[in-house]
């Protein structure tokens, strides 16, 4: 199929995000943005003895980061937070499940989401 | 009868086997806006540059450090008569048209400008003819007005003037590289003068497929690059009228800029060499200069009418796509050779992308003009642009890959 990368729940997530909106009491929140393409992700999230309990994003951008960020978003719930800043990027792709290795500047698209997590949990802005 | 389909034939990248579109589909090239492709003559002319005249210029004696002087100087000549400059001395040769706009802002901008001026650019800018003069402002304390546009992307000319009364200088472009509006230049440059105020005109746009006459135009600079005309990359001209580019002061200091420097102090060459320091991209140069034959060759009026067809054609089919909002002036005589656009639902980039999947090469983005962006109300738009050798067929192939889009997010 040639839209390999414009899979049905890709565009299904793009339409319709899932955990979209802003934590007005967050405990970590960030903003990561790509210039480039006119992409960004702002994630809140909400922790409670370490472990993550809420996380939303809002954000406008391309198909892939914000398809990104809703699975992101998804996949942080119960995870600790001192595991966070160890995340590497392979982590973050896998959800998207498509195979961006040929397309590194879609990659950054679909990293966008980790960048904001890895600004918002280190306190710098 | 103009015909694109035999100048495509001049430029070999078209006929890259594999295509040279994304996945090896033939190339639909949408983006000459941002580069030009370049014909055979060009690449040969540097090559030839390379293999039998290769040397540096104003400086050796011998055989070839001679004919690399001479063909040189005669692409300074070549430049002078295509803008109708009266002098080679007010063609300075740069490395592209931003670092001409920063050679006029180090050079005449810091000496010039005082505490309190008022500077006027306009909302329509690339950021290499907005962010020097912003900073220009910032550094000496001077206030920046921007000029403002109507709802259909033409400069608000009323705006214009009231700005203009009492600037010291006026930066703007003679078509935008996102709306396509094309600006009234002598109009503007005219307004200027009666205000007393210095004026800059980024030509990036226009002088590719314009006829461009400076001494008409009536500006006091003006610039462009050669890349997006066919030419190699490296190759930008600054034009600027001889009392001018006299007054001002040197951008980069060294060698060819200098008459004489001893421990103490240098005095610097005469024009246009005080502007151009150190080694040249001499075989850029060249190479615009088998540009600017070409060109010359086909007649820039002849180019200029043929894209005019392409854009009407462009404009027609993109407007029959549901949910496509094209920016910028509606009719093809007010604009340049460009189309930008929004399509509901579909984030520009991912548009680029899929575009980019049947061998369309758009562009998408802010287009290095976001605060034209930000004033339009949108993050980013898709840009498709044409040149010499665009068809009417590459213009249906973006209408069928644009409603593939939309099928993909439906």
């Amino acid at each position: 199929m040639e839209n390999d990368i414009y899979q049905e729940f890709i565009i299904e997530l793009y339409k319709n995000p899932r955990n979209s909106g802003r934590i007005e009491d967050a405990d970590y929140s960030a903003k990561a943005q790509n210039p480039t393409c006119g992409d960004s992700v702002e994630l809140f999230i909400k922790a409670k003895d370490g472990i993550i309990t809420e996380a939303r994003f809002l954000g406008s951008g391309c198909a892939i980061s914000q398809a990104s960020a809703s699975l992101f978003t998804g996949y942080l719930i119960g995870k600790k937070v001192a595991s966070l800043a160890k995340m590497k990027a392979d982590e973050a792709l896998k959800l998207i499940k498509v195979d961006l290795s040929k397309n590194p500047s879609r990659m950054k698209c679909a990293l966008l989401p980790l960048d904001a997590m890895r600004k918002a949990v280190s306190g710098s802005y | 009868m103009f015909d694109a389909a035999k100048l495509r034939k001049d430029f070999p990248i078209f006929a890259r086997k594999p295509g040279a579109g994304t996945d090896s589909k033939p190339l639909v090239y949408l983006d000459s806006a941002a580069t030009s492709q370049r014909p055979k003559v060009v690449i040969d002319a540097m090559t030839s540059f390379y293999t039998e005249h290769n040397s540096n210029v104003h400086r050796g004696l011998y055989g070839i450090a001679e004919e690399a002087t001479f063909r040189y100087e005669e692409v300074r000549k070549q430049v002078k008569r295509f803008i109708n400059a009266s002098d080679e001395r007010e063609i300075i040769f740069t490395k592209n048209a931003t670092e001409a706009a920063n050679m006029v802002m180090r050079g005449w901008g810091e000496k010039n400008i005082r505490k309190g001026d008022r500077i006027v650019t306009t909302i329509l800018e690339h950021h290499s003819n907005f962010v020097p003069w912003q900073q220009l402002a910032r550094m000496k304390g001077a206030k920046l007005e921007i000029v403002g546009i109507d709802e259909e992307g033409m400069l608000d000319m009323a705006d214009l003037e009231r700005k203009t009364k009492g600037a010291k200088m006026l930066a703007f472009s003679a078509a935008s590289n996102v709306l396509g509006t094309i600006t009234d230049v002598e109009g503007i440059c005219s307004i200027a003068r009666d205000c007393g105020a210095l004026s800059i005109v980024d030509g990036a746009q226009r002088v590719p497929s314009s006829k461009t006459d400076v001494s008409k135009m009536g500006c006091d600079l003006m610039f462009f690059s050669g890349h997006k005309m066919l030419a190699p990359f490296g190759a930008g001209v600054l034009y600027g009228r001889e009392e001018i580019l006299e007054d001002m002061d040197p951008f980069e200091y060294g060698s060819e800029m200098i008459s004489s420097v001893t421990a103490e102090r240098s005095e610097w060459s005469e024009l246009p060499y005080k502007f151009e320091s150190g080694t040249p991209d001499v075989a850029a140069v060249i190479g615009l200069g088998a540009a600017i034959g070409y060109l010359d060759r086909i007649g820039l009026d002849a180019i200029r009418a043929y894209e005019g067809s392409l854009i009407s054609y462009m404009l027609d089919r993109l407007d029959k796509i549901e949910g496509l909002e094209i920016l910028g002036p509606r009719s093809a005589k007010k604009r340049g050779a460009l189309v930008s656009f929004t399509v509901a639902g579909i984030h520009p980039h991912d548009i680029a992308a899929i575009l980019a999947e049947d061998g369309v090469c758009v562009r998408s983005g802010h287009h290095c003009a976001m605060p034209l962006h930000e004033r339009l109300g949108i993050p980013a738009s898709t840009r498709a642009s044409v040149y010499l050798y665009n068809t009417k067929d590459e213009i249906d192939a973006l209408s069928e890959s644009l409603l593939k889009a939309k099928k993909v997010f439906s």
